[in-house]
C-alpha cells in the first residue's frame, strides 16, 4: 500500500501516462502516414496479368484476363445473397477484385470475383496491357500491326513493329500537343487580347478607321500564322492517325486500337525484377508530371501540384508582410492597454474560425466586390465576361493569407517579446531611433520567429480544401496559372489543388475503383509537398536562428 | 566643524548643497548639472531633490546599495527612463547648459552625445565590424573608407583592436564577455560622445577582464566625461576622480573619491564604505 502511495507521490503515474499518449499518438502518425504511402505507391508498380476460368453461379465457365486489384474475406453468407453457390459448411470465402479493364466491350473494368470459382489460374507473358487515352487500360493479347488498314505485322512480328510504331506515335502526338496547347494557345490569346482593344477603344470612342485597319492587320498576321499551325496539325493528325494495333480481348473479340490513343503499352509478366523497378520509377515520373485524363481517373496530377505550390507561395509572400507589421505594431507600438488585449484576443480567436466561413468571406468580399470593383475599373472592355470578378489563384491566396494571417501574428509577437531589452536600449543609446532599432536589429533578429510562424501558416494553407472550393480551385483548370504568355503568371486564372483533386477523384469520379489508388497516390503526395514546402521553411529558419543565436542564452 | 558635529541626515531629507560639490567647479568645467531633480515611478518617488555637478573629463563614480536609484539617475542623463512608460520628472539636468529634457531636445541626438554601456554586454548579433560601424551608419555614414577608418580609431580607443583586426568579419557573440564589453565602448566611442555612462561595466565579468576595462576607463578619461556606476566600492576607489554616495534615492555625501573614502562626512556613507549595509 505505501509503496503504491510512494510511487504516485513520485508522479511515476503520470509519466507513464504522458508517454504512452505520446506513444499512441507517434503510432497513429506513422500508422497512417505508412498506410497512405504504401497503399498511394503500390499502385505504380507493374501488376501481374493473371489469366484463367471462371465459373459462374450458372455452371458456364468464360476465360478471365485482368490485374488482381483487391483481395478480401467476407461472411459466405453475403456472397451466398448475389446467387453464388456455397457449401453449408464454409463460413468465410475470399473475394477478389479483378481489373479487367476493356471498357469499352464488357462496359465495365473491375469485378468481384470469388476466389474458390477462378482456375487454371496463369501468367502467360505475351499477356499485354495498354494504356489508352480513352476507355481505360486495355488487356488482351497482341495480334497485328496495321498501317491505314493493311496488316503489316502479325505474330512475333507484331511486337517489335508495335514498338517503333509507338514510338513515332507518341512523338507525333508530343507534337500535336505542343501545338494545340503553347502555339495555337498563344494565338488565341493574342486574338483575345485584340479584341479586348478593340472594345476598349470603342468604349473609349477611341476605334477610329486607322486603329481598326491596325488591328484589323494584326489579327490578319495571327489568323494567317493560325493557318500555317493549323495545315501542321491537320498534316500530324493524318499521320498519327496511320497505325493501329491489333489485339483479342479475353472473351475473343478482336479489337482495333488506334497508335494515337496508346499512352503505353507493357508486358508486365515477361518483366524482371529490374524492368519492373525501372518501370515502377517511370510511372511515378509520369504520375508526377502529366495532365490528368479521364476526368481526372486517369493521368498525372502535374496541374495540381503546380496550382499547390504556387498558391501556398503566393500566400506565404501576401500574408508574411502584413503579420509582420501588424505584430510589430502591436508589440512596439501601441499602447499596452485593454484594447490591444481584446484586439490580441480577437486575434487569436481568428484562428479558430471554421475555414469555411473564410472561404464565404472571402466569395463574398474578395470576388464579388473587390474582383468586381476591379473589373469594372479596369477591365470594361471585358464585360460580361468577369476577369477578377471570378474565383481566381489571387483571391485563393488572399483569402488564405487571411485565414493564416493570426498564426504569422502570434509567432511573431511571441519573436518581439523575446528579444532582450538590452539589445533595443543598446541600439537607442547609440542614437538611433524607435524605427531605426526595429528594422535593424528587432526584426532581424526575430525572423527565425516569423519563419516558423510562415511555418505554421504553410501546414495549414497547404492542406485547406474548403475555402479553396469558393474562391478558385476547379476541377479541371485548362491552362496553369504560370506560362510563356505576357503577363506570365496570370493572378486571375482558375487553378487546380491537390487537396480538392484527393475530393474530386475520391468522391466524384464516376469509377471508383479505378480512382481509390489515386486517392492514396495523392494524399501521399499532399502531404510529401507540405513537408517539403515546411522542411525548406525549416532550413531557413535554421539558418537564421544560427545566425542569431544570442536568443537562446 | 568637524564631521562629528555634523548632524546626521535623516533619510529623505535634503542633505545635498553646493558644499557637497567637490571643487568649486568653474562654469565651463561643468559637463552635467542635475538641478533639483526628482523622479517618480507612478505615484512612488525614486529620486529625491538631487543636485550635483559633473565635472568634465572626469571620472564620476556613484555607489550606493542597491536600489538607491543610481542608475535610475545615470539612465537619465541620456534619457533612457523615457523607454519607461510610468517614469516621470521633475526639474532639470543640463548638459552643456541646455536642459536636456526641453521639448527641443532632440532626444537621439543626446544619446548620441551622451553614450551608454550597460551592466550585461549587449552586442548586436552581427559581425564585430559591423557592431562599431553600427551608430555611424545610423547617422548616415556609408562610405567604406570612413567606416574602415572610424571602426579602427575605435577598436584601438577601445584596447581591442589588436585582438580582433584579424577577425572583424566574425559574429560578435563568439567573444569572451570582457571582450565584448569592450566591443560595445568601442561602439559607442565610434559615434565621439562626449560622456561615457557606465552602468555597472564590470558586474558580468570576471576580474582580469574587469582590469581590463578598468584601464581603459583610465585611458579614455582624458577624452570624455564618464560616470560610472558601480557596486564595487574597491573599482569606484580605483578608477573614479570623484565618488557620490546614494542612498534611498538621495545623493548622502559627494566628493573627491579619496576624501570620500578615507574621510567621510556622513555617517551612512561611513557605514557603507566599511561594509556595515548594503
Amino acid at each position: 500500500m505505501n509503496s503504491i502511495k510512494l510511487w504516485f507521490r513520485k508522479g511515476d503515474p503520470w509519466v507513464w501516462l504522458n508517454g504512452g499518449a505520446v506513444a499512441i499518438s507517434v503510432v497513429m502518425v506513422v500508422g497512417l502516414l505508412l498506410l497512405v504511402a504504401f497503399r498511394g505507391l503500390s499502385h505504380f508498380w507493374p501488376h501481374t496479368i493473371i489469366e484463367g476460368t471462371y465459373h459462374e453461379a450458372d455452371g458456364s465457365t468464360y476465360t478471365l484476363i485482368g490485374e488482381v486489384a483487391d483481395e478480401e474475406w467476407v461472411a459466405a453468407s453475403r456472397v451466398r445473397g448475389t446467387g453464388v453457390a456455397i457449401p453449408e459448411d464454409v463460413k468465410v470465402v475470399q473475394r477478389m477484385l479483378i481489373k479487367t479493364g476493356n471498357r469499352d466491350v464488357t462496359g465495365l473494368d473491375f469485378r468481384w470475383l470469388v476466389a474458390d470459382k477462378l482456375t487454371d489460374v496463369s501468367t502467360p507473358e505475351d499477356l499485354m496491357m495498354v494504356e489508352r487515352r480513352e476507355w481505360g487500360n486495355f488487356y488482351g493479347y497482341l495480334t497485328a500491326m496495321k498501317e491505314n488498314g493493311q496488316v503489316v505485322a502479325t505474330g512475333a512480328e507484331a511486337l517489335p513493329a508495335l514498338d517503333a510504331r509507338l514510338e513515332r506515335a507518341l512523338d507525333l502526338a508530343d507534337a500535336i500537343h505542343d501545338i494545340e496547347n503553347k502555339d495555337i494557345g498563344a494565338i488565341n490569346y493574342q486574338v483575345e487580347r485584340l479584341r479586348l482593344k478593340e472594345r476598349r477603344l470603342e468604349l473609349e470612342g477611341g476605334l477610329t478607321d486607322a486603329a481598326r485597319m491596325e488591328l484589323d492587320a494584326e489579327r490578319a498576321a495571327l489568323d494567317a500564322e493560325y493557318q500555317t499551325l493549323k495545315a501542321d496539325l491537320d498534316q500530324l493528325n493524318v499521320e498519327i492517325s496511320r497505325d493501329s494495333l491489333v489485339a483479342t480481348t479475353m472473351s475473343g473479340v478482336e479489337k482495333e486500337i488506334p497508335l494515337k490513343l496508346v499512352v503505353q503499352y507493357k508486358q508486365p509478366n515477361k518483366m524482371s525484377l529490374f524492368d519492373k523497378i525501372g518501370d515502377y520509377f517511370h510511372q511515378l515520373w509520369l504520375f508526377l508530371s502529366d495532365d490528368p485524363r479521364e476526368a481526372n481517373t486517369e493521368g498525372g496530377v502535374f496541374p495540381a501540384i503546380f496550382g499547390t505550390v504556387l498558391m501556398v507561395i503566393l500566400m506565404s509572400v501576401i500574408v508574411t508582410p502584413f503579420g509582420v507589421i501588424a505584430a510589430v505594431y502591436l508589440r512596439e507600438y501601441a499602447k499596452q492597454g485593454p484594447l490591444t488585449r481584446t484586439i490580441r484576443v480577437a486575434v487569436n480567436n481568428l484562428a479558430g474560425v471554421p475555414s469555411i466561413v473564410y472561404g464565404v468571406f472571402g466569395l463574398g468580399f474578395f470576388v464579388y466586390f473587390l474582383g468586381g470593383s476591379l473589373d469594372a475599373l479596369f477591365y470594361p472592355e471585358a464585360a460580361p465576361s468577369p476577369v477578377f470578378g471570378t474565383p481566381g489563384l489571387m483571391w485563393a491566396s488572399i483569402t488564405l493569407a487571411l485565414l493564416t494571417l493570426p498564426v504569422v501574428i502570434v509567432a511573431t509577437e511571441e519573436g518581439l517579446t523575446r528579444i532582450p531589452k538590452s539589445l533595443r536600449e543598446g541600439s537607442l543609446a547609440l542614437g538611433a531611433t524607435k524605427f531605426e532599432t526595429i528594422t535593424k536589429v528587432i526584426l532581424p533578429m526575430s525572423s527565425p520567429a516569423m519563419m516558423t510562424g510562415l511555418i505554421l501558416a504553410i501546414a495549414r494553407a497547404a492542406g485547406e480544401v474548403a475555402p479553396l472550393m469558393l474562391v478558385g480551385v476547379v476541377k479541371l483548370a485548362p491552362s496553369l496559372p504560370l506560362d510563356g504568355n505576357f503577363p506570365y503568371l496570370h493572378l486571375e486564372r482558375k487553378f487546380m489543388h491537390l487537396g480538392f483533386h484527393i475530393y474530386d477523384v475520391g468522391f466524384q469520379s464516376p469509377n471508383v475503383e479505378a480512382a481509390r489508388p489515386l486517392v492514396y497516390a495523392t494524399a501521399a503526395l499532399l502531404v510529401l509537398v507540405i513537408v517539403i514546402l515546411n522542411l525548406t521553411a525549416i532550413m531557413i529558419r535554421n539558418r537564421l536562428r544560427e545566425k542569431y543565436r544570442s536568443l537562446e542564452n | 566643524m568637524t564631521a562629528a558635529e555634523t548632524p546626521r541626515p535623516k533619510v529623505g531629507q535634503k542633505v545635498v548643497d553646493m558644499d557637497f560639490v567637490p571643487h568649486k567647479l568653474e562654469e565651463e568645467d561643468v559637463c552635467l548639472e542635475v538641478k533639483n531633480f526628482r523622479l517618480y515611478y507612478g505615484d512612488k518617488r525614486a529620486l529625491h531633490d538631487i543636485n550635483m555637478k559633473i565635472p568634465k573629463k572626469r571620472v564620476t563614480a556613484f555607489i550606493g546599495p542597491s536600489g538607491c536609484g543610481k542608475s535610475t539617475l545615470l539612465r537619465c542623463f541620456n534619457r533612457m527612463n523615457d523607454l519607461v512608460d510610468i517614469c516621470r520628472t521633475e526639474g532639470e539636468i543640463l548638459f552643456d547648459g541646455n536642459d536636456i529634457f526641453h521639448r527641443t531636445v532632440d532626444v537621439t541626438d543626446l544619446r548620441r552625445r551622451v553614450g551608454m554601456v550597460f551592466q550585461k554586454p549587449n552586442p548586436f548579433p552581427k559581425t564585430i565590424y559591423e557592431n562599431v560601424a553600427y551608430g555611424l551608419r545610423i547617422q548616415g555614414i556609408n562610405k567604406k573608407r570612413i567606416l574602415d577608418e572610424r571602426v579602427e580609431w575605435a577598436l584601438k580607443g577601445a584596447a581591442l583592436w589588436d585582438e580582433v583586426k584579424d577577425r572583424l568579419q566574425d559574429n560578435a557573440l563568439g567573444m569572451s564577455g570582457g571582450q565584448q564589453q569592450r566591443l560595445v565602448i568601442a561602439r559607442t566611442i565610434a559615434v565621439e560622445p562626449e560622456v561615457l555612462l557606465l552602468d555597472e561595466p564590470c558586474s558580468a565579468l570576471d576580474p582580469i577582464s574587469t582590469l581590463k576595462v578598468e584601464e581603459l576607463i583610465n585611458e579614455l578619461k582624458d577624452r570624455y566625461t564618464i560616470v560610472i556606476v558601480t557596486h564595487n566600492m574597491q573599482q569606484a576607489a580605483r578608477v573614479s576622480d570623484y565618488t557620490a554616495f546614494m542612498y534611498l534615492g538621495d545623493l548622502i555625501e559627494y566628493k573627491d573619491t579619496d576624501t570620500l573614502f578615507t574621510n567621510p562626512e556622513q555617517k551612512q556613507t561611513e557605514d557603507y564604505i566599511t561594509g556595515r549595509y548594503g
